[in-house]
């Protein structure tokens, strides 16, 4: 009781100096893994977008090659950005760029790399996630599409990637979070994130485990708000489970007479195709969690 | 002579060594309804995949009004938009209510206006029964349901051609004749179609033209009085036969 007691008032001292430090911290890690999220999936969907185009052994060489080509370097990036640590990146980039460039190329915000940094990451991971999201699509939409006369651009457009894009909202639920916590390295490269005010004000006080109490607590508010907020944006994604019938001779948008069931669940067992994208989903939602 | 609108030639379809089509013929006139039958694995499906060039012919013509669409410069979209397809297994737009289901082939391929497309949706809808449920998605339909959807979303283009891929072979046997009825209907309304079926009664009843088909070759072809009634080849006695114990 008298260590909590203690423990209260030591977090009030460091709030009391460093709470400025602290908000801010919370408010650069938050803009840093929004901001970086969203760059990755828009880097993971151009390289999972680009690594299904269908090729067929009739295509003329040119094409071939080009696709092979693009497959391959996806692959590395993949391979590369998923197989070493966020924090050696980091280093690797910001140091590495100017001296490669005689300087002419560095970076005049650590904004600039932090983003860059947490984005090309996040982007590696999605690559495969988003892959999966379109490959997971039952191939008889896109032929359904084809038969309408959709080229594929068009049946990607609208009937693809909206899917894919609620397959994967776990995992880019998932991303957000890891980019949460993870963008903690960044004080590696001197970013202030919410983890750099901790060694700032710890630093200065020594109160090593007050301040890393109220890291805690900041950080685990922030991770729980942000997949309180997805869920609802999945649920929101999913729309209603119930659908109106409308009337046949006021063939109008009019509200109709009466609610109509939902014909089944993912789990029914005439529903296979509903419940294959949730087994898919749990799967794919394992891809970055282990690492 | 009547008015031509598919003459297939001499159609063959190799996947790899394996030969699943042998020099087809057959032509389909305007109105005309044609039933194709024929064991499991026969090609019933590579045939009609090919005649709407989701599957890539290995030789021989497809002639559409005259046009051959198997070459490399034609535009397989724009054919495909005129030749439609239902597929034994529904292929809705999940992320789609019924409604846009049926408009978004019209706005993206035919570049019809919203309301354009939704006016001739909701008439095919209508034509189907499916009008009060435009705004389902195809995960809370029934199959049957789902069928005529796809059948309203294949009308909606306006093709000259329809194409059924076994339309009734997933749907539990209470919901066949919903949309044996809805086909019968577009059958008496001139609309020409290609059918691949196992229902021998609606070939017998609504088609004009029987082709019987046995592993890759047309084995039999003719009125459905001929084929049906009064087959030539024993291996069409056969097939029928089956049919008429089970
Ligand atoms: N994409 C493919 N690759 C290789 N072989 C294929 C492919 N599609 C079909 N085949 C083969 O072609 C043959 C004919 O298949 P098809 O689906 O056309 O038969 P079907 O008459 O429609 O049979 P069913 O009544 O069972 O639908 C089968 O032996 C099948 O294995
Ligand atoms: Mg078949």
């Amino acid at each position: 009781m008298e260590k909590l007691t203690k423990l209260f008032a030591d977090i009030q001292v460091l709030l009391g100096t460093y709470g400025g430090a602290y908000l801010n911290g919370v408010r650069n890690t938050l803009i840093l893994a929004l901001v970086a999220t969203a760059i990755g999936c828009v880097i993971g969907f151009l390289c999972g977008i680009l690594q299904t185009i269908p090729h067929s052994k009739t295509d003329n060489m040119v094409k071939r090659v080009l696709l092979g080509l693009l497959r391959g370097v996806i692959r590395a990036y993949v391979e590369i950005f998923r197989g070493t640590p966020m924090v050696l990146q980091a280093v690797f980039i910001y140091y590495g760029l100017p001296y490669f460039t005689d300087n002419a190329v560095r970076f005049e915000s650590v904004w600039a790399a932090a983003i860059l940094v947490v984005s090309i990451n996040t982007g590696a991971y999605m690559a495969e996630s988003v892959r999966g999201g379109i490959i997971s699509v039952d191939p008889g939409q896109t032929e359904g599409a084809k038969a309408i006369g959709m080229t594929h651009v068009q049946t990607m457009v609208n009937v693809i990637i909206p899917q894919a894009l609620r397959n994967i909202m776990p995992q880019i639920g998932n991303n957000l979070i890891i980019n949460i916590k993870d963008t903690s390295v960044m004080f590696i490269i001197s970013f202030t994130e919410f983890f750099a005010a901790h060694r700032a004000a710890a630093g200065a006080t020594y109160k090593y485990f007050p301040s890393a109490t109220v890291e805690m607590f900041g950080y685990l508010c922030m991770t729980l708000v942000a997949s309180f907020i997805l869920r609802w944006i999945e649920k929101k994604l999913d729309g209603a489970d119930n659908y109106e019938l409308v009337n046949d001779d006021q063939l109008v948008m009019a509200a109709g007479t009466y609610n109509y069931p939902d014909k089944g669940t993912p789990f029914d067992e005439r529903h296979k195709p509903s419940r294959d994208t949730v087994i898919q989903e749990v799967k794919l939602g394992r891809n970055r969690g282990e690492r | 002579m009547a008015d031509t609108i598919l003459e297939i030639r001499h159609l063959s379809k190799s996947f790899g060594s394996h030969e699943v089509l042998r020099d087809i013929d057959f032509t389909v006139s305007k109105g005309d309804v044609t039933a194709i039958i024929g064991a499991s694995g026969s090609g019933k499906s590579t045939l009609l995949r090919c005649v709407n060039l989701l599957e890539t012919p290995t030789s021989g013509e497809i002639l559409f009004h005259g046009k051959d669409v198997t070459g490399r410069g034609v535009n397989a979209p724009e054919y495909r938009s005129h030749v439609g397809m239902v597929f034994q297994s529904f292929n809705l737009f999940n992320n789609m209510t019924v409604l846009k289901n049926c408009m978004v082939g019209q706005m993206k391929v035919l570049k019809k206006s919203k309301e354009e497309a939704r006016q001739t949706a909701l008439r095919y809808l209508q034509q189907v029964g499916m009008a009060p449920y435009i705004k389902a998605k195809p995960r809370q339909l029934s199959g049957g349901q789902k069928q005529r959807v796809a059948i309203a979303r294949a009308l909606a283009m306006g093709p000259e051609v329809l194409l059924f891929d076994e339309p009734t072979s997933a749907l539990d046997p209470e919901m066949v004749g919903e949309v044996l009825s809805v086909m019968q209907d577009l059958a008496s309304g001139g609309m020409t179609m290609l059918v691949v079926t196992h229902e021998m009664a609606f070939a017998r009843d609504v088609s004009n033209q029987v082709v019987y088909m046995s592993q890759g070759v047309i084995c039999e072809q003719g009125a459905p009085a001929d084929v049906l009634g009064n087959p030539q080849r024993q291996e069409t006695k056969d097939f029928l036969a089956r049919f008429r114990n089970s």
